[in-house]
Parts: C-alpha cells; sequence; structure tokens
C-alpha cells in the first residue's frame, strides 16, 4: 500500500558534536504524491540527507510538521510513535554496507523486521524473498555466510534486502549506487525500481548522477541550501536549462548533446531529449540525419 | 556524546590559550602532586581560588566546567563514600561492625571531594585551552628524554596524534551507524539493561571493522609515503617558549610554597 509524504513548512537544526549546522532545512513544502518515484538532486550541503532524515523521524524538525500517511512528525516528537513511523519508512543509507554486523546474512536481512515485531516465521519469509529480490540466492549457501566475507557489492545488496525486508511502505533511499561499478549500480537501481513499482511503493531517491534520475525516477526535486527550488516532472526539471545551470546542476548526456547540436546548427530539435534513443529520433525528425 | 567535556578543545584568545603547552603539561603535573598538599582549611582555600582564578583567565563559561565533572560525579561520590565510611578517627558519630562514621572520616571525604573537583577543573582547563596536536607535541618533548632508555617516543607521539586526529571521524561514524540502526528500529536507551547493551553490539561491530579497515588504509598510506619508523623527524610546528611561560612555571612554584607554608 503506498501512503503519501507531505512536508509543510519544515525547519531543522542538524547538531553532531560540538558543530552545530542551524537551518539545514529552511522552511521545506513538498507533497510527493502515493506511488511515485522522486528522485532528489541538489548540491552537497543542500540538505538532502536532512530531508530524508525528516522521513522517518531521524532528524525532528523545529518548526512545522511533516506527513507519512496518515501519521504526523511534529516538533518535539514522541519516540513510542516514532517506531510506527520507522516501521514504513524504509531507509537506506549512504554506503548502507556499513550498518551490518550480524553473524550471518540471515540474521542480518531479519534484524529490521525482527525489532519491528513480526513473528520469527514472517521474518523468515521476508528475508528470504528480499535475498531473492536483491539477487542473493538463499540456496547457495549465502544466508550462513558472514556479510563480513562478503565483496564490496554484495555486502550493499545484504544491507538493502534488510531494508526491503521490512516490508516499508515509502522507501527511502541515499545514493544507493554510490561506490559501486557501472553495472552492479546498474542492477541495484534496476532492481530497487522493480521493488517500487511490483510493492507500489512511494520511493525517494538521492542521487548525483543525473542519467539516473532519467532511467528511474518520475519526479525530481532540486534543494538548494535547505529549500526545495523546483518540484516538477524529469521531462520539465530538464527543459529549463538556465536555472539548472544557476543550481550547478548537471545535465543527463543526450541533453546536453542535443543543446550542442541546437548550438552549432542553429536548428531547434523536437522536444526535450533525455536518453540517446529520443534524441535519436529528433535528430532524425529534423533531418539532421 | 556530545556532553564528553574532557579533552575537547574550545578555540579561544584567553592568555591561556597563547601559552606554550609544554608549560601547561608542565603546570598540570605539578598540580596533580601539589593536590595532595590541600590538608587543611586554608590550603585547600588557596588553592579553591587559585584554580577558580586559572579558570577565570580561560574565558570559558563556568557552565562547561561542571558538565566536565558530571560523568566522574559518580566515581567521585563512591569514592568520598569509602572514606567516609571506613576511615576512623575523631569523634565516632555511628557505629555499625566495620562501618564507622567518624569525625575525620567525614572530613577526610570533604577533601578528597574537593581534591578531585579540583583536578578535574584544572586539567580541563588544560585541554580546553590547548590544541590537540600542540598537546601531543608537548608531550613528545617532555618524553624526549625517554629516547636514552629505548623507549620509542616518536612513535608513541605519532600513535596518539593519529589517534586524537580520527575521533571526530569516529563519532561522525557512530552517529551514522546509530542512525542506520534506528532505522532499523533499534531503541538506544530503554528497557533493561541487558536489552540496552544489546543494542550496542550492532553498533560497535561496525565500527571496529570500519576503524580496522581505516587503521590498514593509513597504515598503507603511510608507507608508500615513505614512513619509517625510528628515523629523526623534523617539526612542522615549532614551539616557542615565552616569558609568560615561566611566569606561569614560577607562579606555580611559588603556589608550592605556599600551601608548604600553611600546612
Amino acid at each position: 500500500m503506498a501512503m503519501q509524504v507531505k512536508l509543510s513548512g519544515v525547519k531543522a537544526d542538524y547538531q553532531l558534536g560540538p558543530i552545530r549546522s542551524p537551518l539545514v532545512l529552511n522552511g521545506v513544502d513538498l507533497t510527493l504524491s502515493s506511488g511515485s518515484l522522486t528522485a532528489v538532486v541538489g548540491h552537497t550541503g543542500a540538505g538532502k540527507s536532512s530531508l530524508l532524515k525528516m522521513l522517518n523521524g531521524l532528524l525532528l524538525p523545529t518548526e512545522g510538521e511533516v506527513q507519512v500517511g496518515d501519521a504526523t512528525i511534529k516538533p518535539n516528537h514522541s519516540k513510542k510513535a516514532l517506531k510506527e513511523i520507522r516501521k514504513k519508512v524504509g531507509m537506506v543509507f549512504q554506503f548502507p554496507e556499513s550498518q551490518l554486523f550480524a553473524e550471518t546474512v540471515e540474521k542480518d536481512i531479519s534484524f529490521g523486521p525482527l525489532n519491528f515485531g513480526f513473528s520469527r516465521d514472517e521474518v523468515l519469509k521476508r528475508a528470504y524473498e528480499a535475498a531473492m529480490q536483491v539477487g542473493i540466492d538463499p540456496e547457495g549457501g549465502m544466508m550462513e555466510k558472514s556479510p563480513f566475507t562478503l565483496s564490496g557489492g554484495q555486502k550493499r545488496r545484504v544491507a538493502i534486502a534488510g531494508i526491503l525486508a521490512m516490508d516499508p511502505d515509502i522507501l527511502v533511499l541515499d545514493e544507493p549506487g554510490a561506490g559501486l561499478d557501472p553495472a552492479g549500480k546498474k542492477e541495484i537501481l534496476t532492481l530497487i525500481q522493480s521493488w517500487h513499482k511490483t510493492r507500489n511503493l512511494t520511493t525517494i531517491l538521492v542521487t548525483h548522477d543525473m542519467e539516473d534520475v532519467v532511467r528511474y525516477a518520475d519526479n525530481v526535486v532540486v534543494m538548494e541550501k535547505g529549500k526545495v527550488v523546483m518540484h516538477d516532472t524529469v521531462y520539465n526539471v530538464f527543459a529549463d536549462v538556465e536555472k539548472l545551470a544557476e543550481w550547478h546542476l548537471d545535465l543527463p548526456d543526450a541533453r546536453r548533446l542535443q543543446l550542442k547540436i541546437e548550438h552549432e546548427t542553429g536548428k531547434q530539435l523536437p522536444g526535450v531529449c533525455l536518453t540517446p534513443e529520443e534524441l535519436a529520433d529528433a535528430l532524425i525528425e529534423v533531418g539532421l540525419v | 556524546m556530545n556532553k564528553l567535556i574532557l579533552g575537547r578543545y574550545f578555540p579561544g584568545e584567553s592568555v591561556l590559550h597563547y601559552m606554550d603547552p609544554r608549560a601547561k603539561l608542565l603546570a598540570g603535573f605539578i598540580f596533580i602532586f601539589i593536590v595532595f598538599l590541600a590538608s587543611n582549611w586554608q590550603t585547600l582555600a588557596l588553592l579553591t581560588s587559585f584554580t577558580f582564578f586559572v579558570m577565570c583567565l580561560s574565558g570559558v563559561s563556568f557552565k562547561v566546567y561542571l558538565r566536565g565533572v558530571r560523568p566522574l560525579i559518580w566515581l567521585i561520590l563512591f569514592t568520598v563514600f569509602l572514606q567516609v565510611l571506613f576511615r576512623s578517627g575523631g569523634t565516632v558519630y555511628f557505629d555499625w561492625g566495620p562501618i564507622t562514621i567518624s569525625h575525620n572520616g567525614i572530613i577526610n571525604g570533604v577533601y578528597i571531594f574537593f581534591r578531585f573537583v579540583l583536578i578535574i577543573f584544572f586539567t580541563t582547563v588544560i585541554t580546553l585551552t590547548t590544541k590537540p596536536i600542540e598537546l601531543t607535541d608537548g608531550i613528545y618533548f617532555l618524553l624526549s628524554p625517554l629516547e636514552k632508555l629505548k623507549v620509542p617516543v616518536d612513535e608513541i607521539a605519532l600513535m596518539l596524534s593519529i589517534s586524537l586526529r580520527f575521533i571526530p571521524n569516529l563519532l561522525d561514524e557512530t552517529q551514522k551507524v546509530m542512525d542506520a540502526q534506528r532505522a532499523r528500529g533499534t531503541e538506544f536507551g530503554e528497557g533493561s539493561l541487558l536489552k540496552q547493551m544489546k543494542t550496542l553490539v550492532p553498533i560497535f561491530l561496525p565500527l571496529y571493522e570500519s576503524s580496522l579497515n581505516r587503521a590498514e588504509d593509513m597504515a598503507n598510506v603511510m608507507e608508500v609515503r615513505g614512513y619509517q619508523s625510528g628515523l629523526t623527524r623534523s617539526n612542522f610546528r615549532r614551539l616557542t617558549w615565552h616569558t609568560k611561560d615561566t611566569l606561569a612555571l614560577v607562579t606555580m612554584a611559588l603556589l608550592t610554597l605556599g600551601l608548604l607554608l600553611l600546612q
């Protein structure tokens, strides 16, 4: 079951040790419709990670409120109620393999669902399901291995499976492909996309790679200095070239090539080309090829 | 984690901030010894007012110092109670088997309490006003005579500065791992003691793993950049001894003398 996420007037500070960063979120209003896959882009320090933490109460707002499904997170929220929200919101952190700790892969994947009070049989079933989903074959003895003996890519899969096994309604991912080779990255993002579709989730994905945005997301949220400065479809966001340049954001390769061709030939191509295929079609249409 | 004040540097402009770390370390050592000279009311008063004077000099608010005592308060109270309960002499107020509460016991308890608090205050002044890296330089200098005894002072200093350097990273990482496990439904600081201890495993194991990995990376990088132990190295930061540093040590000597006279 999918859920809507709504932030209204959210402000937040972030504190780590003695260092305090005020207003990492400075008045965020954002509605993510149920069942959407939204990519969050923006510069380092724009508040992307803080926005994600806001969604499952790891960071509480100092002002405003966050609505997740029918639950609302307010400043000074009680801890008990947060657990209910965390059960619904699965969060995959950046480099999630650093959260692995259990003796076996199976135990690590089961850790989350067990914490949320599902029965042992149910947890086991889910763990195997999630492992299959991320491409770990439960029959091949993988479930009994120590997660510390796995390769980097496999660790990442196990960590993501640990979140999927919680069967969240909302999936939040902070650069799930960071540090992986292109093939591994593509595989991970594809499996996340397919899980998103089959389970009808609301998914939020932070990424720096505009190709990922084009390939996987429906909507884009652009963050800048703790605010959401744009929230639109992928097509519309990449149509606005001047604004993106102002925010120092990249364009997808095909779009960049399109602009260059338009500039060199003086001809306007129809539409906004986001993939090589679209660009090829557009070039054929105006007779440049 | 945010409350641990011991060993944290507070940037500032006070005269203490600009003192030579060697002078501060020496003053600290002297202080730890002369605290035991405070065995009557006069000496205690002198030492306390001196400590408060130094705390004022540091320009850091008293609240910060009190926070530094807080994590150790149970240890201090425990020691004080041992003194009060088992020390005999003077008028006896309460007697039950081996446990007696006597006049001397109470007086001693009070002294112990003050000694502890003063030592904490004074050493906190040093760590609050000295950059960790300066402290290591100071320790290195003060330990260097031991090199004659084949003590690897250079390596000890290097180990110290490396560990200090990675404290912020470790804090950062702890926070991340805690957040990640919280997102997986762990609740910290709730439930029975056993339950709370169990919630530490999912934090410590990942931290161990990453620390070991980082140590290995670090060792490799050092080797690649030509680090060899046992060589004489020049230092980028130079320590300079000023008149105020000599003055500080003279003050400490005078204080010791005063305490001895008042005893």
